[in-house]
């Protein structure tokens, strides 16, 4: 479980002697992180069984009799104009959605840091330059930015990746860079540095470990934007392509219909929200947890 | 003053510089050629020798680097192009629409404002009362919601209970007819303050929160002025720092077009130009209107850093 390891590195990084209790507890009492722990949960859990297939009918399968029927005993959430189960639906919705978000912010996450600990770590020229190159990427609206990438790529949820990962790039240099930037100053490092520590292993044991929190709450809280985008994207249809269902794409086909059927928007647009403020409030409760001195930010 | 002024305008020039670099080569990256993408079908028709002239008289026919300075060099000018579709200058297309874009930001920022920042004092306030708990419930909503989900609910609620169509018409300038123009700007303004009123409230809220607990705020009260004078001319004051940094950012982007909304009510704004340029394959259009946002932008950054040093006066600009 990467948690625990991350709760073992969280606690072996606390200053204090006295014994921190373990993370998870710390997490799960928190009330934004066990609110958005419990959602986040039920959202993967929901997303892998829609990846695996485990749902109540195929996706993609057209009941033609049973067109925009509300929701009953056996299509719990309805269905949609062309006979196709709106809860299967949104469980393969979810998976795509996820797989979306999950992928791209773990290559900004990682591009991201590597960048911003280069710049921040290496400084000077090297680090004016990087940072001016990350300044045009924030020059642009994040969602004009991921529909010129997707007109470069081509429509498509491979596409999607790259698009939110390159807008979310440049968010995760800048978070990562700034601690590195008041940690190189720190006396430890000095005098590791005094010691003949080299500069990788310096980076490697004295640094990157102590920026970790700040880096973990963003990637929670990206994971919410992403999931925005990748809903927006989806929605403008440019992201996940029908058949495939995505949250943002079962919105945008209820819009015409939504007076007729409002479940078709109703639920769409409830789990889009759902997932999103439990990311969100993951991100929250782990900073509490994690990183106490930004709890008032 | 001035000088700040002057070298943080040098300094964006890089930026600008990037973004022309990004934004012409990304276009020619984009699978297909221009000329098909203008004429669509009756590219077809065309014999070599006249796609071959088209291509001159475009001069796409040059390697892409050199029509990149012959481009940049016409933009220094303040040439950004002609746009073969609207069959204006770029810069003349951007202007047409660039009004409803500003309208449609002021309005959003005002809304966003009225509902965000009493949000978010009220919240402080009364931290950790059912006052604070709604505060905080009604930001976290509004972060959670996307635009188009708010969009398309106030167009359902508004067709199906008000029996009301925003914008079933064409779009009004507020020139023209200022009572429709409201009527139709009013919802889109809405569905885009609404999110930005969230992240204001938080902002607002965190920053009082931090400000109250100063001692200068003990300080004023101790003197035995009234509670209301020392939250507003001394506590929010100072909090609003923070919150004009956040706003300009966020109105930044909003100048950029909103994207999403201005599909859902139909409005021709930037941001839908932009998308309809892209997928038009208009280069010199693409070029124009992100170079112009993104300038938009950059000086509203600045803006931003000008307006801190008049509300908080422990920032000066004189000696960096």
């Amino acid at each position: 479980m990467p948690a625990l390891t991350l709760a073992s590195a969280m606690a072996s990084a606390e200053p204090s002697g006295r014994r921190a209790k373990p993370f998870l507890v710390r997490l799960l009492t928190n009330l934004s992180g066990a609110l958005g722990a419990t959602v986040v949960t039920l959202f993967v859990v929901t997303a892998v069984l829609g990846g695996a297939g485990a749902t109540p009918f195929p996706p993609a399968q057209q009941f033609g009799r049973d067109r925009l029927t509300a929701p009953n005993e056996r299509y719990v959430l309805g269905t949609d104009l062309f006979g196709r189960d709106v809860a299967s639906r949104l469980m393969q919705g979810a998976w795509n959605s996820l797989r979306v978000a999950a992928l791209a912010v773990a290559i900004a996450g990682t591009l991201g840091t590597l960048i911003g600990v280069t710049a921040g770590f290496i400084g000077g020229s090297l680090d004016t330059l990087i940072m001016r190159v990350m300044d045009v990427f924030f020059a642009f609206p994040a969602l004009l930015l991921a529909l010129l990438i997707i007109a470069v790529l081509g429509r498509g949820l491979n596409s999607a990746i790259i698009a939110i990962a390159v807008v979310y790039t440049p968010i995760f240099a800048r978070v990562a860079r700034g601690p590195v930037l008041s940690l190189k100053a720190m006396e430890y490092v000095t005098a590791a540095r005094c010691i003949g520590t080299r500069e990788p292993m310096i980076l490697a044991r004295h640094i990157l470990p102590n920026m970790l929190a700040p880096l973990i709450v963003q990637f929670s809280l990206a994971l919410s934007w992403a999931l925005l985008t990748e809903a927006s994207l989806s929605f403008l249809g440019l992201g996940t392509q029908p058949p495939d269902a995505s949250w943002g794409v079962m919105l945008a086909e209820s819009t015409s219909i939504a007076e007729r059927a409002p479940w078709l928007m109703i639920y769409p647009g409830a789990v889009i929200v759902l997932g999103v403020l439990g990311f969100n409030l993951l991100g929250d409760g782990l900073r509490d947890v994690l990183d106490p001195r930004l709890r008032k930010r | 003053m001035l000088r700040y002024i002057a070298q943080r305008l040098i300094a964006f020039l890089p930026t600008l510089l990037g973004v022309s670099v990004l934004v012409f080569f990304a276009m020619r990256l984009i699978p297909g050629d221009a000329i098909t993408a203008q004429l669509g079908t009756e590219a077809g028709m065309l014999t070599p020798t006249q796609r071959a002239a088209l291509e001159r008289y475009y001069g796409l026919d040059k390697p892409p680097v050199e029509q990149y300075f012959i481009w940049l060099g016409e933009v220094t000018q303040g040439n950004l192009g002609f746009s073969i579709r609207h069959g204006k200058p770029v810069l003349e297309v951007i202007l047409d629409r660039f009004p409803l874009t500003l309208q449609l930001a002021l309005m959003s920022v005002i809304i966003a404002l009225l509902i965000g920042i009493p949000i978010g004092v009220l919240s402080a306030i009364y931290h950790n009362t059912l006052i604070d708990l709604i505060g905080r419930l009604f930001a976290l909503i509004g972060l959670a919601l996307p635009n188009f989900l708010v969009g398309t609910l106030i167009i359902y609620i508004l067709s199906v209970y008000f029996k009301i169509l925003p914008n079933s018409g064409n779009y009004v300038s507020f020139g023209d007819d200022p009572r429709r123009n409201l009527e139709q700007m009013i919802f889109p303004a809405f569905t885009l303050g609404f999110a930005l009123a969230a992240s204001l409230m938080r902002m607002t809220r965190s920053a009082m929160l931090e400000v109250l607990r100063e001692d200068y705020i003990r300080t004023a009260r101790s003197k035995g002025l009234r509670e209301r004078r020392v939250t507003y001319s001394h506590a929010l004051r100072n909090a609003l720092i923070p919150v004009v940094t956040l706003l300009g950012v966020q109105a930044g982007y909003l100048l950029g077009g909103a994207v999403i909304v201005e599909q859902i009510f139909a409005l021709p704004g930037l941001g839908r130009l932009a998308v309809n340029a892209i997928s038009q394959r208009e280069y010199a259009l693409v070029q124009g209107v992100t170079l112009f946002i993104a300038f938009n932008f950059v000086m509203i950054n600045l803006a931003v850093d000008v307006i801190y040093a008049s509300i908080d006066p422990r920032i000066s600009y004189g000696k960096r």
